[in-house]
């Protein structure tokens, strides 16, 4: 069988083409996520000081800082993760120990999987409906519903993944010794999971610190220091949300500081956590 | 011979055999409760949006007039509507390529030495907050691009022409493509880190036979890796789509937020989510009931892709 | 001239003396879903002695086993139909406490299976679950338990270590020893060597002979020297039916049937 030449030539051409667009693509790709990074730090950083440790937000032309936005931040984001750890360690011990090939299981299995990615945007005007319609008042605690609805079904996924990679002879031989099987999930499965249910955990916490839309209808704003969940809250993302909409240029700085907080703080976690995941399982 | 250390112990029922039944239940009551909280958002959405459903009727999907001022309070979605669609299938449609050259960068072409950097990277970045490329968008991209790419395309535009109208728009960096560049950009590092996790799945001896035949790089991607990791990649694909779908900061920043018609790639416009974010705060009655309304519709959009999307993927990731 | 091939019988199952006989299996049935795996299965298990099952993969040695603790009970879908009749009791009976009765019959599973918990915590694990021990009683619980398992030399100076950092066949001995914390009266080992290297197989085996006069053992094996050297009784399993029971040494001098026949002088299997 003969070999054209010009066939080979053509081949090869077309091999150097797509090599290059690879290398072309990701160069660009690359470059335009560094000078994001790049435009974060450096007008980040500017905004940085004690002030945003320190003082609250301010009104525009005067000192302040995002410590009220921070606290909010921490407190809401630690309640929803309470709730979100409960409902989802459960929902996906029930997925991977209890529903088997059930048909209710798939359901919900699929529909996790679906509310893992609805739109954060709907769940705060659902929150808003049940939570802040009815009582009247913007909370902290509607805000940490939403957030918390975001964060579970990703930590219910987490959780039914890695109980599933547990050998099913480890669960045979917790009840051969006559244990419940209640007893046997607790004390031996979740504990042989820690680590993958903690990197779920932490995946979760980096998504929810960054979200903006299911706060602006739940939890709102507060100028203010506030310690307390059944008001209005401040949150990071809402107050850079506010006040890099602002045409006032102290403002549009310290949205600057706490995005570059909140990013660093995401990257963190998600660094934390990529380190546990790669934990030797066994 | 030792009778005695074997004597079976007396034995009652095990410790916690009665909480049994319960924390069966309890996982089973989370589980449902899941499924409780997404029934949940889809009935509020329609409860709370049937105000404005039943007075406008299709015509909230098809009216182009959105005005809420109430001597003559009318609302019709189709911009905002449009607006979603045409920012998230533009916003693909430049993404895709792009990620798909990381991931096949990635892959088959990266020094070994940079592919676990390189990845890394990327993973990282897909979990960077919207509401960043949102305020990059606004404040670095928006005024570059004007000055840049909307000023010289719409001075350069003959009068009259295609060009002049695909151009038209006010030169101030936000609108349609902006908002568009800034979601791919967004989607961009998920789309790569996805559809890289597909392609790793592909065994390395489906690769090598390729290479084998001698079978160029492009040739093994192209028509070996490509269709076996088909359906994923295509539910990844829609996967990114739910995301800029659903979007709110990355697009409420540069969109330009305005509820009329878009006629150019320059001019203002809105989407689904942005319209929510921006007036939902100041809204009540009709128009509050409007705006969970369009909330309905973006629900419905985006749980069809999602879930076909889901259903693609169930097969060989669950990314 | 040629010689008539001896006709042999196609089943064949020898008695034993029903006084000693520590859970007699009669007419057992068992189902995956609609898969008929084990028919009517009646096979005696002698009290503290080892009785051995062997046969090709698939036979239904394993879903024997699983019945005899009744762990199939743990899937919904699978279903014995019969009699096990434990100490007078029939086990298969609705309504029986199924925790109680794993306590009395232990399991050892084809790969070794420590809990991500210290060596310590593995052994007491049975223990704590039905016995208030003081601290003391409990140490020596798990320090005579380690030594029936022949682990007790070897792991006395790690106790509080995790038993996940054993060797595959000393994490195989600590499941014997966690198994035989509880007290039991019967072991069922499921191929308890087969992941195991001829060393630690060996060490097990020995294990396994210290313990074969005080429990009542059944042990599923594909070694058949591992059945000779282990067990008083063996029964031979052919596609969900056992095909011949008797005595390890006869039947493995004079088996009766062809099939046990073929199968032991390794013609097929």
């Amino acid at each position: 069988m003969a070999v054209s030449p010009s066939r080979i030539a053509s081949r090869r051409a077309g091999n150097v083409l797509f090599v290059a667009f690879c290398v072309l693509v990701t160069f660009i790709a690359l470059a335009a996520l560094a000078l994001i990074l790049y435009s974060l730090v450096s007008q980040g950083v500017g905004g940085l000081n004690l002030n945003i440790f320190t003082k609250s937000t301010p009104a525009a032309g005067t000192p302040g800082g995002l410590i009220n936005a921070i606290v909010g931040s921490i407190l809401m984001s630690v309640a929803a993760m309470i709730i979100a750890l409960t409902i989802g360690i459960l929902a996906g011990t029930w997925l991977a120990e209890y529903a088997g090939e059930s048909r209710f299981g798939s359901v919900v299995r699929f529909l996790n999987d679906v509310l893992l990615s609805a739109p954060s945007i709907l769940i705060g005007l659902f929150v808003y409906e049940i939570l802040v319609a009815p009582f009247k008042t913007f909370s902290g605690f509607a805000g940490s519903v939403a957030l918390a609805l975001l964060a579970a079904p990703v930590i219910t996924r987490t959780t039914e993944d890695v109980l599933k990679l547990q050998p099913t002879a480890l669960r045979e031989s917790g009840v051969a010794l006559g244990a419940p099987v209640w007893h046997v999930i607790r004390t031996i499965l979740w504990r042989g999971s820690t680590s993958g249910i903690l990197t779920g955990a932490l995946l979760a916490f980096a998504r929810i610190s960054g979200e903006t839309a299911p706060l602006l209808f739940t939890a709102l704003n507060n100028q203010f220091f506030s310690w307390n969940m059944a008001r209005p809250m401040a949150s990071l993302p809402v107050v850079i949300f506010q006040d890099a909409l602002t045409p006032y240029p102290d403002l549009n700085r310290l949205a600057w500081a706490g995005a570059l907080l909140i990013a660093a703080s995401v990257l963190a976690v998600t660094i934390i956590a990529r380190a546990f995941s790669q934990e030797p399982r066994r | 011979m030792s009778i005695v250390l074997n004597a079976p112990p007396r034995r009652g029922t095990p410790r916690g055999a009665t909480f049994e039944p319960v924390f069966e239940g309890l996982c089973f009551g989370a589980a449902t409760a899941l499924l409780v909280a997404l029934g949940g958002v889809l009935v509020s959405l329609a409860i709370g949006g049937w105000p404005a459903l039943s007075r406008f009727g299709l015509n909230f999907i098809t009216g182009v007039t959105w005005d809420p001022n109430p001597d003559h309070e009318v609302y019709g979605a189709a911009g905002p509507i449009v607006g979603t669609l045409i920012t998230s299938a533009a916003a693909l449609a430049m993404a895709l390529p792009v990620a798909g050259g990381v991931a096949f960068f990635l892959v088959e072409l990266c020094p070994t030495f940079l592919r676990r950097p390189i990845g890394t990277a990327v993973e990282l970045l897909a979990g960077i907050p919207s509401i960043v490329y949102g305020m990059w968008g606004l404040f670095v991209f928006a005024p570059f691009f004007a000055a840049h790419v909307e000023t010289p395309l719409m001075s350069a535009a003959p009068p009259g022409s295609f060009w002049e109208t695909l151009f038209s728009g006010i030169p101030n960096g936000s609108g349609m493509l902006a908002a568009s560049i800034i979601l791919a950009i967004m989607i961009l590092p998920f789309m790569a880190a996805t559809l890289r996790e597909l392609l790793n799945t592909v065994p390395p001896q489906v690769r090598e036979s390729a290479y084998g035949l001698g079978a160029t790089t492009a040739e093994v991607v192209l028509s070996v890796t490509l269709p076996y990791i088909r359906r994923g990649a295509i539910g990844a694909v829609m996967l990114g789509l739910g995301r800029a779908l659903g979007e709110t900061m990355a697009v409420t920043f540069i969109i330009g937020n305005s509820h009329a018609f878009p006629k150019g790639l320059f001019d203002s416009g809105s989407t689904i989510a942005s319209t929510i974010a921006n007036e939902f705060n100041e809204a009540s009655g009709l128009q509050s009931a409007a705006l969970i309304a369009l909330g309905l519709v973006l629900f419905v959009i985006t749980f069809t892709v999602l879930a076909l999307a889901r259903l693609l993927l169930r097969t060989q990731v669950r990314a | 001239m040629t010689l008539a091939a001896p006709v042999l019988p196609a089943v064949s199952i020898a008695d034993v003396d029903k006084s000693r006989v520590k859970i007699d299996v009669q007419h057992l049935d068992f189902y995956y879903g609609k898969s008929h795996a084990l028919k009517d299965i009646s096979i005696p298990f002698e009290a503290n002695a080892v009785t051995a099952l062997i046969g090709p993969s698939g036979c239904g040695k394993s879903t024997l086993l699983r019945t005899l603790n009744r762990m199939y009970a743990l899937y919904p879908g699978q279903k014995a139909t019969g009699h096990v009749i434990f100490d007078g009791e029939d086990i298969l009976r609705p309504g029986v406490n199924l925790s109680m009765l794993r306590a009395k019959i232990g399991m050892v599973f084809q790969k070794p299976t420590p809990f991500p918990m210290s060596i310590f915590d593995n052994v007491a694990f049975g223990v704590r679950l039905y016995e208030t021990l003081g601290r003391t009683q409990l140490a020596e619980r798990v320090e005579e338990s380690l030594r029936r398992a022949a682990l007790w030399d070897e792991v006395k100076d790690k106790l509080p270590t995790s038993g996940l950092g054993l060797s595959g066949g000393q994490q195989q001995r600590l499941c014997v020893a966690r198994c035989i914390a509880v007290r039991p009266e019967v072991l069922l080992l499921d191929e308890p060597t087969s992941a195991l290297d001829p060393i630690s197989s060996a060490k097990l085996e020995e294990t396994v002979t210290q313990l074969k006069n005080d429990y009542t053992i059944v042990i599923v094996t594909h070694n058949l020297g591992q059945a000779a050297r282990l067990s008083k009784y063996t029964g031979f399993m052919y596609l969900g039916e056992l095909v011949e029971f008797g005595e390890t040494a006869e039947m493995f001098t004079k088996p009766v049937t062809t099939r046990a026949s073929d199968y032991i002088t390794g013609r097929f299997g």
